[in-house]
This record gives C-alpha cells, structure tokens and sequence, in this order.
C-alpha cells in the first residue's frame, strides 16, 4: 500500500510549482476585485482542507489591494455530501462564519480542486442553512473537468484536462510542507 | 426374563470383566463369562458403574408441563445415566401433601424410565411458615424420606429447628437451600468483581455460608442430620468440613456446573449462565472439586432445572434462573474431576451413586457391582470427546449452559432392573 | 469504533477524543439560525424507553431531528410491553419496520447488549441507561463539558483530559453514571476518586481504575471538578444510611464545603438534582455548577454519536483524517 503511493507519488509530475500558485491567486484575486466592483462585500469561505489555506492567501491579497480587510472563514461540506452512506463517517472539519454573517454578502466559495462538482452542490446545500447571500460565486485552484452536476467555477486558476484515469493532488505549505499540484495515474485498486 | 452378558466393562474403572444380567439382579461378575442365549452387549473397554443417583432434580410436573413432565425428565435421566432421580417439591401446586408426592411417584413408575423418588415440602406452599404434613408424605405410597423447600430457603431458625426434629421421627432428611432471604433481595449473580462492574444485584457467599453455620449448629443441638443443597462457595465448604470435624451429621451436593462454571461467563448476559446459587469465582470452583474428592461434599446433584425457551430468550433480569443438567452431568464430572486426577471412577461411582442413595435411602439403588444385587448400571464410553448439542437432549428444555462446549465421555446403555431404558445412546 | 455504544468501556481513546471532537462540531450548529442538518435523512431511529426518563429522551430525540432523522419515539408505559411482550418480540417488531437504529433505556442491567448480540436484530445499538450498568452518553457529556471548562474549547481540541482530577460523590452503587464515567474518565487519563458512604460502594469495587475514599472534605481541595451523584430518599428506608440529614452533612454539598474546591474546580450533577440532599440550592445555583450546561451538551454529544454510529456504510475508523486533496 506504502509502495503503491510511493510509487504513485514518484510518477506524478508537477503541473504547477510554488511560484506559479502564488501567481495564480494574485491573479484570482484581481479577477474577484474588478468582477465584484471593489470587492466591498464580499466573504471569502473556504472548503476544508486546502480550500481554507486558499482562502486565507487570497484574503491577504485582496487586502492588499482593496487595502481592507476581507472577512474570511470555513465551511464544511462533511454532513451535506451525497456520498456519507458510500464510506465510514469522516471527522468534521471546522465550519467559521465570520462575525458579520453572511445574509446580503458576496460569498465566493474557495476549493482547490473542481471535479464532479458535488463539493461545491453540498457546500451550496450548507450555505443555505447558514444565511441568504446577495450571490454566491466560485474560485478554484485547478479544474480538471469530468462534472456531473451544472456547475462552473466563477475563477480558476489553471484549467487541466485530464482522464479519469488520472489523479490531481493539490499541496499546501501549511498542510504538507510546499505548494504543488501534481497530475499522476491512478494507483489500480 | 432375558439375560445380558456385558462383555469386556471395566467394572467402576477396573481391569475389563464381564456382567452377566438376570432379570432384574446381577447374575456373577467374572472373566469370559457365557451364557446361553444372552444378548450381548460388547463393551470394548468402556466403563461399567452402577446406576446414577440424583438428589436434586426438578421435573416441573405438576404445573410446568410446558417445561418438562415426569416422562421427559426420566427420559433425560436415563440419557445421562440415573436409574434413580429425586424431585423436588416446588411444583403447582406444590408437593406438600401426600396426595401430590403419590402422583410424581405414580407418574415415575408408569413411565419406567428411572424411579423417581418425590421430595416433600418442609413447609406448606414452600412458604417458610407452617410444617407440611412430613409425616403423612413419608407414610404415603411414596415413602417420602427427603423434604426440601429448594428454590426457598427454610429461613425461619424456629421453623427449620422443628422440622429437623420433626423428622428423625422416621429417619428423614432435611435438604436445605441455604440462601439468607433478606442478604439476597433482587439478587441476580454472584457478589464481586464481576457483579459491580455489570450492574447486576450480587447474591453474596455469606447469604449461602450463614445460613449453612446456623444449620449444622442446628442439627448439632437437636441431634438430627441435615443435607446441604448445592453448595457453592469456598467459604461453605470449610464451614461444612468444620462440621464434619465436630461428627456433626451434615452432608452436601455439589452441582456440576458449580464445578466447572465461573461468574465470568455473566459478562456476555446471557441468561443461560444465570442459576441460583449463582455461579462462582475460579476459587471457588477449585475450593468445591477440593472437597468433592477429600470427601467434604457427600455428592454431585445436577439441581437441573428445566426452563421453556422464552424463559430464557430475554435480558438477564428477566430470566428464569436455572440450568438443566441430568444429560451433561456425568460428562463435566469426567472433566473437572476425572481428567483433573482428582477422583477415579470408583470415587464417582461414590459420588453419583453410592452416597446419594445412601443420603435419600433409596432402596436398590447405589449398589455394588456385584452378584446378587439389582441391576443397575450405565456403561460410559470415556474415551468419547463431542460437542454438546441440545438439539439431541431427551429434555424438553434446552437451557444447558454447555452448549457447543466439548466435554468428554458418553453414557451409552443404562439399564433400571435388567431392563434397558438406554442402548448405544437410544432410548429404548 | 464499534457498532454499537453499549458500554464507555468499549470506547478507545480515540474513539473518545473523535466523538468530543464531533460534538464540539456539532454544538456550533445550535448558534446557526438553521438548527438542522440533512445528515441522517431518510434514517429511521427508534427511541425504545422501558424506564421513564424524559430529559434523556428529550435530548436524544433532539440530536436526532437535528440531523434529520425520522424518528419513532417507543415509550413501554401503555404499549404492548405492559402486557407482558418481551424485549425481543418488541425488538424484532421494530426490525421489522425498517428500523436502522435503536436508543434503548431499560431498567434491567444488559439489556442493550442483549438487544445487541443475540441475532435479535440488525440494528445499531445505543445504550441510553440500563439498571445500574452503563449510561455512555452521559459520561461523554460529563468528560465534554469538563474539557470545555477545564481544557477550553478550541484549545481542547484532539485532547483528552489527562492528569485532571475528578471526584465522583454519592450512591455509586446504584449508579450507571458513575460506572461510566469510570470508565471513560480512566480511558481519558483523568485520576478519578469515589467518595461515598461504604455502604454506596459496591463490593468489588477494589478492581475499579480508581481512589475510593470515605471523606469528601479531604479530596475536595484537590479536584478538578466534583461530580454529585443523585441520592433517592427511598436508599434511606434499606439503611444505606440512617438520615437524610446525616448524610447531606458527611456527603452533601454545600456553600462551604464548595468554598474548599479550588477556584478553576466545577461542580457537575447528572441530574434530576434532589436538593437539601446531595447538594444545596446554593451550590446548585451558582456559576460554578454546570448541570445546565450539562443539559446542552447532551445533545451535542448525541448527535455527535449519531453520525458516527449511523453517518456512513459503517461506523467511524479513529484516526481518519482526510489526506488526499483532491475533491472527494
């Protein structure tokens, strides 16, 4: 099993290096400001893991341009995914709206990967129970395409066409000691 | 009357010999015995012991056919190798008048699987109050020799003073069920370790041990003897081998699964381990096999207790307490006592047979193999090693707390008075 | 973590830690204006009561319509169980109904763990309170609110309560609170003492993974938190002790002897609280006791047990943590 991700890990090659995602959020981040009209009220939430630390980089950008503070905070998706019954319950992860809510916000919803979009339905489910926003838009590291729902990312950083065959891992410095993301095959089962 | 030539039976574990049966006595015992158009039964080595005796049966009927009747019970009886069983008193109603104990007795000779021998109530409806008529049971057809309130203790000092005198009268026992009432209110399992830790109400040694004290000092003072139920604790013993020390006239049973069973198998709350008196810590358990083979403990008694199913299919504070015990009685003994070294054969001969029938006076039972004397017998293949199946139990009820257990030995024929009543493990 | 909660002796540390952790989760619902998550839609619980207990009812049925469940609440008083059907028939009828958990209070020790393990049913298993044996739930509630108050929230996070001192005061023998907490609190690393009259003390107890002590004033200066045991006036009358008055003055607690407890120290009560016996309404009513607090836990903590138990195909594994980053 130990080989097997070794193995995975030493195949995979790196589609996008530290200084490329630092980019790519400046970017975003710009895109989030002329889009949203200066970016007055908007509220970052970020899909835990990765999604958060995502979150937390583009609110210090967005705070160096706009020079405000951007309200920044998680939303776990765990009890609202369609797939619970599928796999052992998983540990809940922290769900932080900032003080102010979210009701009459711009919410941009911050994930590092955009798949099948079921994430991002279930975060949209999640959502609904915490308040009404005025919009809800989305930002990605990486979407490697395959949806299964209508959804599409309102920002992304890098679009990857990529087989199912195929897997994505995106790396945090604060998770896992250094930025990359890394397209591999899939281990067999 | 036929005869049958037992071939090759180590006679209570002896060198192989052979019986001759005819009729109802032991013709000779001998080596390379003929005789002329005898059945033979090959014993192969198997062991030969004279009929088993249980002090301490429940049959259940009247009042609880649902559970077990006369019929089945003297058919389990012979399953496990008794030619002789004694029944308690605590049925509905109860056996505490002559009429009832003539109907247990009746019932034992019209089926003719094994003489059933009723036990009386020492007090009316065993409610601890009033004698029953000993005297009129004992005159009975039945001859009632043994009165015994099991299931209740005769608690009352005053009560079990009087029926202790009362008895010697006409040579009669008192077998007390040595449990203080008020030291065993909602008691479910053994006090202790395992009791505190499950939650469940404790049945402590001491209600069982005073008890026990009060009455050898009871039976010292009047001058009569006493027979002690199922003892179940190490303290009890010490307490009866005091007595004994003293030639205070007390005797004792153990039950088989006191021997073998300990309060750890309550963890799984299964009822079928639920008894009373309850079962005990390992030390206990070794304290009991100690004085069955120094001879402390008179005898094994099986208290088997048959239960319907529903009885025991529910949570533990609901179930009925009690183990059946008749089929797997002789196969635990082989293995806490035999296999162990403790006791040989002989020893079991003594204390499944000789001494029981001594205790209840059994007429013809717990008999020497010898000529001249009735023929009763069971021929055990000890070498056999099997599951316990309740499935193929003669009982009507299936509470065995064996089950799936390996245990050795096997009783395959048993004879009650040169009549087979038990063939290769058949009832006949 | 097993199946079934049938006993705190079966959970694992990290079993604990994970269903604490879960819980503190799950209590920030309660802040939303939606108090409500779709979790354990279109999951059937069952809410089996043989004992009356209102307040455990009521927060299991809580935690259950939180996270969406249907639920059957099944209470014995006037149902068939009154007319003499057995715990298993009334199990498999339940079974029957499709039923995918039960959270079953019944005043005989072991009945959970009979309903669990006799091929009775298939169902999940939660013991919500048998005789005097286990009472799981209450016992995490007990060790969450003490890592709240003595950890801290966020701090308390992925801890367990190790070198905390806890005492447990009163009819320890009677009691399933006690025995759970125990348990638990042993499994957490906390030092627990028992103080009771030995009268209120099991015999066996020795073999308990903690102090027994016969004097309160003696252990209070030097706890974390003291735990009150509720005391029925009816123990009075089999003599476990002599008088209400005797007893609250050796084991209750009261203004003064709380004054002994350190400053950080609780005051925890499982409730229902008999006042003037265990404690006095004085120490109830103040900051320092928790048993309300307690009370909202509970459901915090049922919730948390709820989706662990019944959330996936099969119960939780401790120690899954997510790694993978790709969308799950």
């Amino acid at each position: 099993m130990d080989k097997q991700q070794d193995a995975q890990a030493s195949d995979a090659r790196p589609v996008l290096e530290g200084p490329d995602i630092a980019r790519v959020l400046t970017r975003i981040a710009h895109e989030i400001v002329e889009r949203a009209k200066g970016a007055d009220d908007v509220v970052l939430l970020g899909i835990p893991t990765r999604g958060v630390f995502l979150a937390q980089r583009l609110a210090a950008k967005l705070e160096q341009i706009t020079e405000r503070k951007v309200p920044c905070g998680s939303l776990d998706i765990t009890m609202y995914r369609d797939d619970l019954r599928m796999h052992p319950p998983r540990a809940l992860a922290r769900t932080e709206i900032p003080g102010d809510g979210i009701d009459g916000k711009l919410v941009v919803l911050v994930d590092d990967v955009l798949f099948s979009g079921r994430t991002i339905r279930a975060a949209l489910d999640a959502l609904n129970d915490i308040g009404r926003p005025r919009a809800v838009q989305l930002a990605v590291l990486v979407d490697r395409g395959h949806r299964e729902l209508p959804i599409r990312a309102d920002y992304v950083g890098k679009n990857l066409p990529t087989s199912l065959r195929e897997t994505v891992k995106v790396q945090l410095a604060e998770e896992d000691g250094r930025d990359t993301v890394l397209l591999g095959a899939k281990a067999d089962q | 009357m036929s005869k049958i030539l037992i071939r090759g039976a180590k006679v209570l574990g002896g060198e192989p010999q052979d019986v001759l049966i005819d009729g109802e006595t032991i013709a000779e015992v001998g080596s390379g015995l003929t005789a002329e158009g005898a059945e033979i039964v090959e014993a192969d080595g198997k062991v030969l012991l004279p009929g088993l005796v249980d002090l301490h049966t429940h049959l259940r009927e009247p009042g609880r056919e649902d559970s077990e009747t006369v019929l089945t019970g003297t058919r389990a009886a012979a399953s496990g190798g008794y030619t002789a069983v004694f029944a308690m008193a605590n049925t509905f109603p109860v056996a505490d008048t002559a009429g009832v104990v003539e109907q247990v007795w009746r019932l034992g000779k019209e089926h003719g699987y094994c003489d059933v021998q009723p036990i009386g109530a020492v007090t009316v409806g065993l409610e601890g109050k009033k004698l029953a008529e000993l005297g009129a049971m004992h005159d009975s057809a039945a001859g009632v020799t043994v009165f015994s309130d099991d299931g209740k203790c005769v608690h009352d000092a005053v009560i079990m003073r009087r029926a202790l005198e009362y008895v010697k009268a006409f040579d009669g026992v008192v077998a007390q069920h040595a449990q203080e009432p008020r030291l065993t209110e909602g008691a479910q399992m053994n006090e202790g370790v395992v009791s505190a830790e499950l939650g469940l109400g404790g049945w402590p040694a001491v209600a069982e041990e005073s008890i026990i004290a009060r009455d050898v000092l009871l039976a010292d003072h009047v001058g009569s003897r006493v027979h002690i139920c199922h003892l179940s604790t190490a303290g009890s013993v010490e307490i009866v081998r005091w007595a004994k020390s003293r030639g205070i006239r007390v005797t004792a049973e153990v039950t088989p699964h006191h021997l073998l069973l300990t309060d750890e198998l309550v963890r799984t709350y299964n009822p079928v381990y639920k008894v009373n008196p309850p079962l005990r810590t390992e030390r206990d358990v070794m304290a009991l096999r100690e004085a069955l083979a120094d001879g402390t403990i008179d005898i094994v008694a099986t208290d088997h207790a048959p239960h319907p199913h529903e009885d025991k299919d529910c949570e533990w504070a609901a179930a009925a307490m009690g183990m059946v015990g008749l089929e797997t009685a002789l196969s635990v003994v082989q293995e806490t006592m035999v296999e162990t070294g403790l006791l040989d054969w002989a020893g079991v001969a003594d204390r499944m047979s000789f001494k029981p029938a001594q205790i209840g006076q059994a007429t013809g039972h717990g008999r020497p193999v010898s000529a001249g004397e009735p023929a009763n017998l069971v021929l055990v293949d000890a070498a056999y090693r099997g599951r316990v199946d309740p499935a193929g139990f003669a009982s009507r009820s299936r509470n065995t707390p064996y089950e799936g257990r390996e245990l050795p030995g096997r009783v395959t024929h048993t004879w009650l008075r040169g009549k087979a009543t038990l063939v290769d493990g058949k009832l006949t | 973590m097993q199946r079934h909660l049938i006993s705190a002796a079966d959970l694992t540390r990290d079993d604990a830690v994970l269903i604490l952790d879960t819980a503190e989760e799950m209590a920030r619902v309660a802040d939303r204006p939606i108090k409500k998550l779709p979790t354990l839609r279109g999951r059937t619980v069952v809410n089996l009561f043989f004992e009356d207990s209102t307040r455990t009812r009521i927060s299991f049925e809580a935690a259950e319509k939180r996270l969406s469940a249907d639920v059957i609440n099944f209470s014995a008083k006037g149902s068939s169980v009154s007319k003499g059907e057995s715990l298993k028939d009334t199990a498999q009828t339940l079974e029957a109904m499709g039923v995918d958990a039960v959270v079953i209070r019944h005043g005989a020790s072991g009945a959970p763990y009979r309903l669990a393990n006799s091929g009775w049913i298939d169902a999940a298993v939660i013991n919500a309170g048998d005789g005097t044996h286990q009472h799981p739930t209450q016992a995490l509630l007990d060790a969450f609110t003490m890592r709240r108050r003595l950890v801290g929230r966020d701090a308390g996070l992925g801890q367990d309560l190790a070198g905390k001192r806890i005492t447990i005061v009163g009819d320890v023998l009677h009691s399933r609170v006690a025995r759970s907490n125990v348990d638990l609190l042993h499994t957490l690393g906390a030092e627990v003492t028992l103080v009771a009259p030995p009268t209120l003390l099991p015999v066996g107890i020795e073999t308990w993974p903690c102090e027994i002590s016969y004097d309160l004033d003696s252990t209070l200066p030097k706890c974390d938190a003291v735990m009150m045991l509720r005391v029925q006036r009816e123990r009075m009358n089999a003599a476990f002790f002599p008088t209400e008055r005797e007893y609250s003055r050796r084991y209750g607690l009261d203004g003064d002897r709380m004054a002994k407890l350190p400053e950080h120290a609780i005051v925890m009560h499982p409730g229902p609280m008999v006042r003037g016996m265990e404690i006095t309404a004085e120490v109830a009513d103040s900051d320092r006791c928790t048993a309300v607090e307690q009370v909202a836990n509970g459901v915090s903590i049922r919730m948390a047990v709820l989706y662990l138990l019944l959330g996936g195909n099969e119960p939780a594994v401790t120690h899954t943590r997510p790694t993978g980053s790709e969308e799950k």
